[in-house]
């Protein structure tokens, strides 16, 4: 190891540092799940209930469930099984992604959203 | 033109079998993106001993040919994108000076899971999936480190002449 390769270090740490102290700083406990394929929202649903919802692409399928406020992914055929083995979310920001899907379910804030439907620039 | 067609052969190869030996041991954390890269340290060593172009052929082959057998055509995509701009960097960073192996598989490793984040952003359209970034930085960095350690092993034992 050079001196160098321990600067490349510490700076990429502490990009992460930064990076894992803004998430903190900005998560909230969120109100819905969206599931979104190909950057179009497919299902929306309140974390406050719970259901499951197949989602059904070209690409393939994964099945969404939401129980305990959480939302997860539960089954997919996907080659990787990377969303499946992710931990259930409720945070605002939180996503779980399906690369091979192109499926994105992520955690939104259901209120806040809608106040700035409401006001128009 | 024969011996460099052969040792390229095996270089592929080896690449391939090394893919397919992280598919038989995924990383179980549900995060897209973890990985070892044991591919990189091969690829590594053809950087040091023949330079970035038959490296990046090598790699482009691999990617392929990996995603055929074990992946998808999307794992394609992704991989390509994170293996070209990773051996971009780390051949800038050799050709600059001043790193090891360790700090070339770091900033190869780093860029893999950027260019492939990226990409995914690009593709589904969504700037929330850049919220893995900083675990990714975290696990590539760890996980260049060791192919690092490793790939400066392999260096040493490689013998030079195979490549002539």
């Amino acid at each position: 190891m050079k001196r160098r390769d321990i600067v490349l270090i510490g700076v990429v740490l502490f990009m992460a540092a930064v990076g894992f102290l803004f998430l903190s700083l900005v998560k909230q406990d969120g109100e819905k799940a969206v599931v979104t394929v190909d950057g179009k929202e497919v299902w929306s649903h309140s974390l406050s209930e719970d259901a499951v919802y197949t989602v059904k692409s070209r690409n393939g399928s994964n099945v969404v469930r939401i129980q305990g406020g959480k939302a997860s992914v539960t089954e997919a055929d996907c080659p990787d099984q990377i969303c499946r083995k992710h931990k259930a979310i409720d945070k605002t920001g939180e996503t779980i992604v399906c690369l091979p899907h192109k499926l994105v379910v992520e955690i939104k804030d259901g209120t806040k959203e809608k106040e700035y439907d409401g006001i128009t620039i | 033109m024969t011996r460099r067609i052969a040792v390229d052969g095996m270089f592929l190869t080896l690449a391939i079998v090394v893919s397919y030996i992280e598919v038989l041991l995924p990383i179980p954390v549900g995060i897209p993106g973890v990985k070892i890269g044991l591919a990189n340290g091969v690829i590594m060593v053809l950087l040091f001993f023949t330079g970035w172009k038959r490296a990046l052929f090598i790699s482009v082959l691999r990617i392929l040919l990996a995603g055929m057998l074990f992946g998808n055509p999307m794992t394609i995509v992704y991989s390509l994108a994170g293996g070209i701009l990773s051996i971009f960097l780390m051949a800038l960073l050799k050709k600059a000076g001043g790193f090891s192996a360790v700090g070339l598989s770091v900033a190869g490793g780093v860029a893999h899971n950027l260019g492939q984040l990226s990409v995914a952003v690009c593709l589904m359209e969504n700037v929330r999936i850049y919220y893995y970034t900083p675990i990714l930085l975290v696990t590539g960095t760890i996980a260049g480190i060791a192919i690092g350690v490793l790939t400066a092993g392999l260096v040493k034992k490689v013998p030079a002449n195979l490549f002539q």
